[in-house]
């Protein structure tokens, strides 16, 4: 074959792509092994609470205190928009279902996904890089199940947890600009989101997303760590990789959740 | 039984990417000897060991260890063969984020239903084995290089194994570090009945310790001996290699056109 | 990190995340208030249903006694059939007249309850047939344009 600037152009095309296929089907075997060799993980279930203390309780202080800043900021901004149309006592509406629904769930996963799957990927990577995965293996024990799968399961556990903690302190700080620095009537504001914010439809909705989040970051993250180049360059390549892919991971599936669960509603 | 190698390798060849690594190695390793695998870096060494331990599999050939025979396992089997190995990895390979004491529980608890108190008896043995008893609260990032090898050591014979591969256990060690864990791999063989097989380009350490050596270059065994042999050997490879030299059947310069040619060409072009 | 102040955290941060989820449950979102009760169903049919939409409050004398459960259209009387489930706890007349209302000009819109004076209450799955339909602001402004300009030209 004549190798011209197209052909080349074209076969490197075609390398790009396939590689890309190739390496999702990969990561979705990789998932498979996970769920499958998920036994030890949750027999011995003081593997994955070590865990859930890493990603969890470690991203604790952010998740809080981005809550309650962006549910201040949701109180300023929504309460000057709302006051323009004379309906100001709405605020406790637009907060609330703004967090449950949306910022809550992605917000929280964005900050997790920086937080915990970039850490995850560190540590896994650093453990291939080491050879303390291939000594594992040697020792008869399999690095998925006593390494990947914990962390998988810890990140699908934190997630929803964080998620909820994250509205809850967002609504909290919409309450704070709103009733207490702006004035807006504290009755109207509890009682017009009581009457507007579904449990089943709004708020159980969003923790479903944030589990589907929670998934996606962790077998992103645990995957990124498990594949990387055993080399001080190929693990924060990997750790970019997990933060910059799970991110817009995140938000495509927020979309399509958001279309399937609010369609008409 | 006993008469028969521990390992054995027939005719093994091993591919990576279609570049050939390994081209037809034959080794035997007797039971309850020393074996060294020497060559230079990159020449396949590393490789032979990951066949033996099975984390690859030979493109063609056999490798048999215990009587059986490695690349038709499956994973059960793989793994059943595996507790009865130990592995020394190059820098340890060392748990980061669990202490000594729980790198070498690290298998006991993993693969038995021992008591706690049993296993603490016999995690002492083994960190005394390698003189590190008093060593156990402390975490991998405490420990020297040279110490870092010897509990790792530890946690390799935590089982008692048959067989222990030592995956360049001298590299960047201080001389007392260096020939303590020389010492170490001949005394813990002998003691515990175990065959060893130590891959190393560190010449001198591993001649002083070794019952034979398997010379490999460029994915061949070149040459094969008892360390007295090696010694008094007159092949130029083998020579080069023990005394160091820098230029010999190993060529200083990476193969490349003659420099004259290049620099003419070059000239030319720049032209 | 031993065991026990590890599991003592993840337990703190679980119950954490457990009571931040019974705070949107209770105090933000309607578990406290609805679905909790049982509940009847009751349909009615408007010519015009204006912006209702499905989980709008139904509401007598301004209080909520129920939700708009489904809104379809009737095919066959060319009709907005809504059906809506009201709280057990209250019983409605059977003259009871339906009508959609807004609160504030552009709030949202719900179904109020004219009560009636008939002895007979209504019951599970009956059907209310005196209704008012929604008022849509457009026709509202064209029809005072129109009696205004009607007005003029006398």
């Amino acid at each position: 074959m004549p190798a011209n600037g197209l052909t080349r152009a074209l076969q490197g095309l075609g390398r790009r792509v396939t590689d890309r296929i190739w390496r999702l089907g990969f990561a979705a075997r990789f998932l498979m092994a996970t769920v499958m060799y998920s036994g030890t993980a949750l027999r011995r279930f003081n593997l994955t609470i070590r865990e859930i203390y890493f990603t969890g309780v470690l991203s604790l202080i952010i998740i809080l205190v981005s809550g309650l800043f962006v549910g201040m900021v949701l109180g300023l901004q929504g309460y000057d928009t709302l006051q323009r149309y004379g309906s100001s006592e709405a605020l406790g509406i637009l907060v609330a279902l703004s967090l449950v629904r949306e910022l809550g769930p992605v917000v929280a996963a964005l900050l997790f996904a920086s937080r915990a799957g970039s850490a995850i990927t560190a540590e896994i990577g650093l453990m291939k890089a080491t050879e303390q995965l291939s000594a594992m293996e040697m020792m008869a024990v399999d690095p998925i199940a006593r390494v990947v799968a914990p962390r998988f399961w810890a990140g699908v556990i934190s997630m929803p947890l964080l998620a909820m903690l994250f509205s809850a302190m967002g609504i909290f700080g919409g309450y704070l600009v709103g009733v207490q620095l702006i004035g807006v009537d504290e009755g109207s504001f509890w009682s017009q989101m009581q009457a507007s914010v579904d449990f089943r439809e709004d708020i159980m909705n969003g923790v479903i997303k944030s589990f589907v989040f929670g998934a996606i970051i962790s077998w992103i993250a645990v995957f990124e760590g498990y594949d990387c180049e055993p080399t001080a360059e190929g693990v924060s390549g990997a750790t970019t990789r997990t933060v910059v892919t799970s991110s817009l991971a995140i938000l495509a599936a927020d979309f399509i959740l958001t279309a399937l669960m609010f369609r008409g509603a | 039984m006993s008469s028969e190698p521990l390992v054995k390798l027939t005719d093994v060849n091993f591919t990576y990417d279609r570049r050939p690594v390994l081209q037809g190695i034959n080794m035997e390793i007797p039971r309850g000897k020393v074996v060294a695998i020497m060559g230079l870096s990159g020449c396949g060494k590393t490789t032979t060991l990951r066949l033996i331990g099975g984390q690859l599999k030979a493109t063609s050939g056999e490798v048999k260890v215990n009587g059986q025979v490695v690349n038709d396992l499956d994973n059960d089997g793989l793994y059943a063969l595996r507790r009865r190995m130990g592995m020394l990895f190059q820098f340890g390979a060392l748990f980061t984020d669990m202490s000594v004491y729980d790198n070498v529980a690290f298998q006991m608890r993993e693969h038995t239903d021992l008591p706690n108190e049993l296993i603490h008896d016999l995690v002492m043995m083994k960190l005394h084995a390698v003189g590190l008893r008093g060593a156990q609260k402390l975490m991998p990032s405490e420990l020297s290089g040279g110490m870092a090898r010897r509990v790792a050591l530890a946690r390799a014979i935590a089982l008692d194994p048959l067989l222990i591969l030592y995956d360049e256990p001298f590299a960047g060690l201080d001389p007392i570090s260096l020939s303590v864990v020389g010492k170490l791999i001949r005394t813990l063989n002998d003691a515990l009945g175990i065959s060893s097989v130590v891959v190393t380009h560190d010449i001198q350490e591993s001649l002083k310790i070794v019952d034979y050596v398997y010379f490999v270059s460029e994915g061949k065994i070149v040459a094969q001996g008892t360390a007295d042999e090696i010694k008094d050997s007159a092949e130029p490879y083998v020579h080069q290699f023990i005394w160091g030299e820098a230029d010999g059947p190993v060529s200083f310069h990476y193969p490349a056109r003659s420099f004259g040619e290049q620099i003419y060409k070059e000239a030319a072009r720049a032209r | 990190m031993n065991r026990a102040t590890l599991d003592l955290w993840v337990g703190f941060f679980v119950a954490i995340g457990l009571a931040a989820l019974l705070f949107l449950a209770l105090k933000v979102g309607n578990l406290a208030s609805s679905n909790v009760g049982e509940t009847y169903q009751l349909q009615a049919e408007f010519d015009n249903i204006g912006g209702l939409k499905i989980r709008a409050p139904v509401k007598s004398a301004g209080v909520v006694v129920g939700r708009v459960a489904d809104i379809r259209f009737d095919p066959e009387s060319y009709k907005a059939a809504v059906s809506m489930k009201i709280d057990a706890r209250y019983k409605f007349p059977r003259d009871t007249i339906l009508t959609i209302n807004t609160s504030g000009i552009l709030g949202e819109q719900y179904v109020g309850f004219e009560v009636g004076g008939d002895t007979e209450m209504l019951k599970n799955g009956d059907t209310v047939k005196k209704t008012q339909s929604a008022v849509v602001l457009e026709k509202l402004i064209s029809q005072f344009m129109f009696n205004k300009a009607q007005d003029e030209s006398k």
